[in-house]
């Protein structure tokens, strides 16, 4: 694959990612820091399939089907545990 | 023109546009305002941004059993990315992060209630 496509790839990635850890940095709640964390799981998948690109190679297709899982698992778990934690606070009151 | 170029010129426009589609969710993260509007960034541009690189790898490599993981991973992606997004909204919902104001019409807070007066 061309140099300058690759090239061209890793530095959107790149942009993405950063501006995805400033609002994980700023939050403000749990549910905003889950979806840019999302975005990041995202950015890697794009990533290692850009890698597989420049190479011509099939080795990081597992990773991609594992992290693709782990992430769908993380969010929905996390979404879960805020919204159980509510509950709670919520019978207290 | 053969085959083997419009193949190679495919696979790079799928792979800037999945990298310039992720991008964009990246910059929607930033600028739009609360839970709700971030979760569409994350919800519809993404996926296409990371289907979009499976086909250029798919593309690229032109083998069946990489074919058939990466259509398997594209499937999986459009089952489970909606459903995390939801359970996201309904968790921001629940915990009072979303402002009633902004909404044009709560049907959420109308079942809701239906469902408090039945339970008294």
């Amino acid at each position: 694959m061309n140099p300058v496509v690759i090239a061209l790839c890793v530095g959107m990635l790149t942009v993405a990612a950063l501006l995805a850890l400033v609002r994980v940095a700023k939050g403000p709640t749990m549910l905003d820091r889950v979806i840019a964390l999302d975005v990041i799981v995202a950015v890697v998948v794009i990533g290692l399939c850009v890698e597989a690109v420049a190479n011509r190679h099939d080795t990081t297709l597992p990773v991609i089907v594992v992290l693709a899982l782990v992430g769908f698992v993380g969010s929905v778990s996390v979404a879960r545990y805020a919204s159980r934690e509510s509950d709670q606070e919520r019978g207290r009151g | 023109m053969d085959w083997t170029t419009v193949g190679t010129v495919v696979g790079a426009t799928a792979l800037l546009l999945g990298c310039l589609l992720t991008l964009v969710a990246a910059v929607g993260l930033l600028r739009l305002s609360d839970v709700l509007a971030r979760m569409h960034t994350t919800a519809k541009p993404q996926v296409l941004g990371v289907v979009l690189s499976l086909l250029a790898v798919g593309i690229t490599l032109r083998r069946g059993a990489d074919v058939a993981t990466l259509v398997a991973i594209a499937a999986f992606q459009l089952l489970t990315v909606p459903v995390a997004t939801h359970m996201v909204g309904r968790a921001a919902y629940r915990t009072g992060q979303v402002d009633p104001s902004a909404l044009d019409h709560d049907e959420l807070a109308d079942e809701l209630s239906e469902e408090e007066r039945s339970r008294d």
